[in-house]
C-alpha cells in the first residue's frame, strides 16, 4: 500500500455520484472533472451536498451510485487509507496525544517511508513552524494548528489535497492571511486542492475555478471572475455577492443585444449573456456597476429614473444606496468615494443608469431571491 | 490545584475576605476528611502495635511491631493471592469493558443512554444478593455452568461453584461497571474525527486502535483499572460466597481476625499493610502509565 499516494495520477473524475440519507439526496447525480494541479473550490449553504462529496472523495462516506476516478485508477470503494488522497479536516483533528513532529510523521510512518525527518522538517520549514516540532497541538494558537493541518497532509505528496472548511475556525484577519499562504502553498508544491467552503469570499481569492453547489447539484461552474459576472442562476447570482434582479419581458431579439421593457423602459441586454428561455426575463446588474446621478442630469446607456433614496450607508471607501423605484423593488446601488462629490441624501429623486455590456439576463420563471438568504457566518 | 490557584490567585487581588473563600469551601471536606479518613488511619496504626489486655477485645499499647510481621509470616498467601485473584478479575473485566465501551460511546445512536443505565442497573439491587445469584448461575442447574458446559469449558461432571473461577468470575461481574464507565466517558471524549484522520493518513482500522484510540483512552483505561484493581483486591465478599477455603482472600483474613477471632492488632496490621502496599502497585503502576502526558 505504499505506493498508493503515487501510482494514480491525474484529474479527479467523479461520475453520476449520488449520496442519498434515507429519502434525502445530499449529492444528486455529480459529474465533475477537476484538472490536475488545480485549485478548485466547491461553494454552497450548509446542506448543499459539498461536505458529503468531499468525504466520498476522501472514502469516509460510500457513494449510493456513481464513480469516483483519479486518472485512471476507479477509487469509488477504496479504503480510505488506501487512497492517494490527503485531508484537512475542520477543526484540523490533529492528534492530541502526540508532538506536532509526531502528528506530521503520522502519514510517511504508516507507509514505512525512511527518510521521515528530513521530509517532516521540510514541510514544516514550508509552514513555516519548525521550532513548534516538539509541541503538543493544544499549545498552538488556532493559525498554527491550521498549518500543521495542512502539513500533516501535503507531506505525504497525495494526488489530491481535500480541505473541509479549512479556515471557518479562524478570525476574519487570520483567515485572510491564511488564504494568501494556502494559495500559495498550492502554487509552491502544484497539488490539486479541492475547496470546500461556504464562504464565498474565501473561494473567490484562491480558487481557479469555482463550482457553486444547491440543492446536491451544480448550479454552475467556472473561474471566480466568470462567475460573478455572468452569473446563469438566480442562486448564483445572489450567493456569489449581491445583485439587482429586475422582472422584465423581450420586446425584441437582435443578433447582438435583447431589447428588453423593465416596467415601460426599454433596455439592452447582451445576446450572450442571456439564460431566458422565453420572453419572461430576470434582468441582473451588480450593485458597484451601477450609476447614481440627480434627476435630470443627462446620461448613457440603459436607463432607469423616477428612483427615490430610502436608505444611505457611507462605508469609507464607498457609499451604498438604497433606491425604491417606481414599482416598489428596492435596488442597491454602491458608488466609490473617488470624485469629491458629497454623497446624496435619503429622499432624493435619483436616475440610475449603466452599461449594457454589465447586464445579465437570467430565466424569468426562477426565484428572484434563491440563495440570496443563506449567506456565510453559518457553520456546518 | 488549577482552581485552587486561579481562585488563590483571584484572592490576592481582591480583598482579604474573598482570599478566605476558598477555604472556606473547602473546610466541610477537610472536616469531614479529619473525622472520617484522617482519625480512624491513626486509630488503625496505634491499634496495630497493641498486645492482647486482660479482658477479651481489651488491647495495651506496647509498640508490638513484631505483629506486622507475624500478620505477614501467617498471611501471606491470602496477600499475594489478593493481588493475583485482582489483577486477573481487573485484566479481565477491562477485555469485556473495553469493547462494551467502545460500541457505547461511537457506535449505539439514539440507544445510548439506555446502554449506560443498563450498565449501571445491577447496582440497583444489593451487591450481596448478586453475588450469591452468581453461586445459583454457576451451579449445578444454573444457566451459567449449562452454557459453560455448552460450550465445553467445563465438563458436565465438574462443578464450578467453590472454586478460583468462580471467584475470580465474580470480582470480574461486580467490578465490571467500574470499568466500564470511566472507559466510556473517555472514549466518548475523543473527536472521531482524529479517528478518520488516522484512516486519511494511511492507517487500518487496527493501526488507528493502536495509536489513536487507545492512547487517546488511556486515562479511561488507568481510572477503570485503578476502580477495580483496588475495591477488588480488599474484596472478601466474593471469595466469601463463591470460593472455597483454599481460595480466602486478605479481605477474609482481615474479617474473620476482626469479626470472629477478635485480635484487633493483627486486623489493623494487615489492613494497614493492605493500604500501602495498593499504595505502591497503584503509584508503579500510574508511573509506567504516564498519565500526564496523556489529556
Amino acid at each position: 500500500m505504499g505506493d498508493a499516494s503515487t501510482s494514480a495520477k491525474g484529474d479527479l473524475k467523479l461520475s453520476n455520484l449520488t449520496k442519498s440519507f434515507g429519502d434525502f439526496v445530499a449529492v444528486d447525480n455529480l459529474d465533475l472533472v477537476i484538472p490536475e494541479g488545480s485549485f478548485f473550490a466547491l461553494l454552497g449553504p450548509s446542506g448543499c451536498g459539498k461536505t458529503t462529496t468531499l468525504r466520498m472523495i476522501a472514502g469516509l462516506e460510500e457513494p449510493t451510485a456513481g464513480s469516483i476516478h483519479v486518472g485512471s485508477t476507479d477509487i469509488t470503494y477504496e479504503r480510505p487509507y488506501k487512497r492517494p488522497v490527503n485531508t484537512v479536516f475542520q477543526n484540523y483533528a490533529l492528534f492530541p496525544h502526540l508532538s506536532i513532529f509526531e502528528n506530521v510523521a503520522f502519514g510517511l510512518r504508516r507507509r514505512g517511508i525512511k527518510d521521515v525527518k528530513e521530509q517532516v522538517d521540510k514541510v514544516l520549514d514550508l509552514v513555516e513552524l519548525p521550532h513548534l516540532a516538539e509541541r503538543k497541538p493544544n499549545q498552538l494558537s488556532g493559525g498554527q494548528q491550521q498549518r500543521i493541518a495542512v502539513a500533516r497532509a501535503i507531506v505525504n505528496r497525495p494526488a489530491l489535497l481535500l480541505l473541509d472548511e479549512p479556515l471557518g475556525a479562524l478570525d476574519l484577519k487570520l483567515r485572510r492571511q491564511m488564504q494568501i499562504e494556502l494559495k500559495w502553498i498550492q502554487t509552491e508544491i502544484g497539488l490539486t486542492f479541492v475547496h470546500v467552503t461556504h464562504d464565498q469570499e474565501e473561494a473567490m481569492t484562491m480558487a481557479d475555478t469555482i463550482a457553486v453547489m444547491n440543492e446536491g447539484r451544480i448550479e454552475q461552474m467556472g473561474s471566480p471572475a466568470d462567475l460573478y459576472d455572468n452569473p446563469k442562476t438566480t442562486f448564483v447570482a445572489n450567493f456569489l455577492g449581491q445583485s439587482n434582479l429586475i422582472k422584465g419581458s423581450i420586446e425584441s431579439n437582435g443578433a447582438e443585444s435583447l431589447v428588453v421593457n423593465l416596467f415601460g423602459q426599454k433596455i439592452g441586454v447582451p445576446r450572450a449573456r442571456s439564460s431566458a428561455k422565453d420572453s419572461s426575463i430576470l434582468v441582473g446588474i451588480r450593485p458597484e456597476k451601477l450609476r447614481i446621478l440627480p434627476e435630470g442630469e443627462s446620461t448613457h446607456g440603459n436607463i432607469l429614473p423616477g428612483g427615490v433614496i430610502s436608505d444611505v450607508s457611507y462605508i469609507g471607501v464607498s457609499t451604498q444606496y438604497q433606491v425604491e423605484m417606481p414599482w416598489g423593488q428596492e435596488l442597491m446601488v454602491f458608488e466609490q468615494n473617488d470624485d469629491g462629490i458629497a454623497p446624496l441624501d435619503k429622499g432624493d429623486r435619483v436616475t440610475l443608469s449603466w452599461e449594457p455590456i454589465f447586464t445579465f439576463g437570467l430565466d424569468g420563471r426562477e426565484d428572484a431571491t434563491a440563495g440570496s438568504e443563506v449567506h456565510v457566518d453559518e457553520e456546518e | 490545584m488549577a482552581f485552587l490557584q486561579a481562585v488563590a490567585k483571584k484572592g490576592e487581588a481582591s480583598t482579604k475576605r474573598r482570599s478566605l473563600l476558598p477555604y472556606l469551601l473547602l473546610l466541610p471536606g477537610m472536616v469531614w476528611l479529619i473525622f472520617f479518613f484522617l482519625l480512624p488511619i491513626l486509630t488503625l496504626v496505634s491499634t496495630s502495635t497493641k498486645t492482647p489486655g486482660l479482658g477479651i477485645g481489651e488491647f495495651d499499647q506496647t509498640y508490638r511491631f513484631a505483629n506486622f510481621w507475624d500478620a505477614l509470616v501467617n498471611s501471606h498467601t491470602q496477600f499475594v493471592r489478593s493481588f493475583v485473584y485482582a489483577g486477573i478479575a481487573t485484566f479481565a473485566a477491562l477485555l469485556i469493558a473495553y469493547p462494551l465501551a467502545y460500541a457505547i460511546a461511537f457506535k449505539s445512536g439514539r440507544w445510548k443512554n439506555v446502554l449506560l443505565v443498563l450498565v449501571v442497573a445491577p447496582f440497583f439491587t444489593s451487591f450481596i444478593l448478586r453475588t450469591i445469584a452468581w453461586k445459583q448461575i454457576l451451579g449445578g442447574q444454573g444457566i451459567g455452568f449449562k452454557a459453560l458446559v455448552w460450550l465445553h469449558i467445563v465438563s458436565p461432571d465438574s462443578h464450578v461453584t467453590a472454586s478460583t473461577f468462580a471467584v475470580i468470575a465474580g470480582l470480574t461481574y461486580n467490578f465490571l461497571p467500574f470499568m466500564t464507565l470511566p472507559l466510556y466517558s473517555s472514549l466518548e471524549r475523543i473527536d472521531p474525527r482524529t479517528m478518520e484522520a488516522s484512516g486519511d493518513l494511511y492507517a487500518n482500522a487496527l493501526t488507528t486502535f493502536r495509536k489513536v484510540t487507545l492512547p487517546l483512552s488511556m486515562p479511561g483505561v488507568v481510572a477503570g483499572t485503578l476502580l477495580t484493581f483496588i475495591p477488588a483486591a480488599g474484596d472478601y465478599v466474593n471469595a466469601e460466597i463463591l470460593g472455597n477455603p483454599n481460595t480466602k482472600m486478605i479481605g477474609n483474613v482481615i474479617n474473620s481476625r476482626y469479626l470472629q477471632i477478635v485480635d484487633y492488632p493483627t486486623a489493623a496490621a494487615l489492613s494497614f499493610t493492605l493500604m500501602v502496599a495498593i499504595l505502591i502497585v497503584v503509584t508503579l503502576y500510574i508511573r509506567k502509565a504516564g498519565t500526564e502526558d496523556l489529556v
